[in-house]
């Protein structure tokens, strides 16, 4: 094996615009954490210049067919995508199928697409714990708009919200009914809803479903603001992010990915998202809301991290097996061991 | 912490659509603790070149049945290595006949696997080459 470059001629690199520099920089971001704080330092300044979208939905919705018709829209317009492709990694094996891919050709002869799969490994919340890196790179790298598609996610899987400009939500027609519409979770953060496969039976209700919850949703919120402070107030009130984000009418469209029905729509409404955030204020709102998670993040890393290092072997052992015996509850094992941590 | 996870692109160049021999590698490959990037049938060399620069992978896999391997398997290790991918080890599975596979391997191909490969082999391989051995 030939000797690995160095991190820098890769930061170099990838800033230039080499495509094989930025690929490399992103598997040392996900294979190491030192190297992924020296190159995240070497970048750092170069990005905040994308826009960077969400895309997630349950498995099967096509997710990976719209964001792959999406990028060649995007084309159309003269700007250039990156694609972040997160798929699971097996608990068992550690090994994983990344199969996006299969969804996305027609793309390779094009240096404006730079398309990046991506396996789980230790991350949660349908994100791999690199994942905030690689959009930083890509971003970095001088794309124009960067997309994540998340794994397929369920109800909870929420952690997309945390790192995206704007978040795409991809349901299907058939999935479930008005009640899994108003649950909490998934539907709360979507800033744009794409009813794929709008072609078949069912759509129309799903549409239908979507814009009820939506519209009750609203309603709600507007009574809260005229009760609270009457109109005037409201208008003033709009700088601060939550009445803003209430300003931005959500958008419920229909898709045919396969086909690329309805995807310049959804194009549209994502340049009009983004230009929303840039003249309302909430675009540095979120970003705040964006560096301060990955700060948090990369903290509780360190300090379980520390925590490994630090900790006397076999304590956790010990506490475990105290716990099997019911000797000690599991708060005050927990105590125990961050006791041992600050003492 | 490092992982060093090693990451493998399946790919089927040429025009047979017989992907089930893939897709069983694929799949012992993630069972083996690789990262698997598939990306199906019908691949020139010119898209399996472009998936394996941007996934930065450490091993292509090609899977030909339609006989055509002395084009594509050459031609998709002449564009790794225009692209600085030199080191990405080349494996082919299918039904290649000795004296062709002679050839591919004077080619930069650096392993054939023909029919009834048990798929251990193949991940025995692609481990004792990822070790530098």
């Amino acid at each position: 094996m030939p000797k690995p470059a160095p991190t820098q001629q890769l930061i170099d690199g990838l800033l230039k615009g080499d495509r094989l520099a930025l690929a490399r920089a992103i598997s040392r971001v996900e294979d190491d954490a030192a190297e992924a704080a020296r190159i995240v330092r070497g970048v750092f300044a170069q990005t905040g210049r994308a826009h960077l979208i969400g895309v997630t939905g349950a498995p099967g919705t096509g997710k990976s067919t719209l964001v792959s018709a999406l990028a060649e829209r995007y084309r159309a317009q003269g700007l250039t995508v990156g694609v972040l492709a997160v798929d699971p990694t097996s608990p068992f094996s550690g090994g994983a199928l990344l199969g996006d891919r299969v969804r996305m050709t027609g793309h390779s002869g094009d240096a404006g697409v730079f398309i990046r799969s991506m396996a789980t490994r230790r991350g949660t919340g349908g994100l791999a714990r690199a994942s905030a890196d690689a959009m930083l790179l890509l971003d970095a790298g001088g794309f124009d708009r960067v997309i994540v598609e998340t794994v397929g996610a369920g109800q909870a899987e929420i952690e997309i919200a945390s790192v995206a400009d704007t978040v795409v939500v991809v349901e299907a027609p058939g999935l479930g009914d008005e009640v899994q519409a108003i649950k909490a979770g998934l539907l709360e953060i979507a800033d744009i809803f794409a009813v794929n496969k709008a072609d078949r039976k069912g759509a129309g209700r799903t549409v239908a479903a979507l814009e009820m919850m939506l519209e009750t949703g609203g309603a709600a919120a507007q009574v809260r603001s005229i009760f609270h402070h009457g109109q005037r107030m409201a208008m003033e009130a709009a700088a601060s992010e939550t009445d803003a984000e209430e300003r931005w009418p959500i958008p419920v469209l229909e898709t045919v990915a396969v086909s690329g029905g309805g995807v310049d729509q959804l194009r549209d409404a994502l340049e009009r998202h983004w230009a929303w955030l840039e003249g309302s204020g909430a675009r540095s709102a979120r970003e705040g809301r964006r560096l301060g998670h990955m700060l948090q993040t990369l903290v509780q890393a360190e300090v379980l991290a520390r925590m490994e290092r630090t900790l006397p072997p076999g304590l956790r052992s010990d506490l475990v097996e105290g716990m099997m015996r019911r000797q000690i509850d599991p708060y005050s094992a927990a105590a125990e061991m961050v006791k041992k941590l600050s003492g | 912490m490092r992982d060093d996870q090693i990451r493998v692109l399946i790919a089927k160049p040429g025009l047979d659509g017989h992907d089930r021999g893939a897709k069983v590698i694929a799949r012992a490959l993630r069972d083996a603790g690789f990262e698997v990037i598939y990306t199906g049938i019908r691949q020139t060399p010119q898209m399996i070149a472009a998936a394996a620069l941007q996934e930065d992978v450490d091993v292509v896999g090609l899977s030909i049945l339609s006989g055509a391997h002395m084009t594509l398997c050459p031609k998709v290790v002449e564009l790794l290595h225009a692209q600085g991918q030199e080191d990405v080890l080349v494996l082919l599975g299918g039904i290649i006949p000795d004296e062709d596979a002679a050839e591919l391997k004077a080619a930069g191909v650096h392993a054939v696997f023909g029919p009834g490969t048990s798929s251990s082999e193949i991940i025995a391989f692609i481990r004792t080459a990822m070790a530098g051995g």
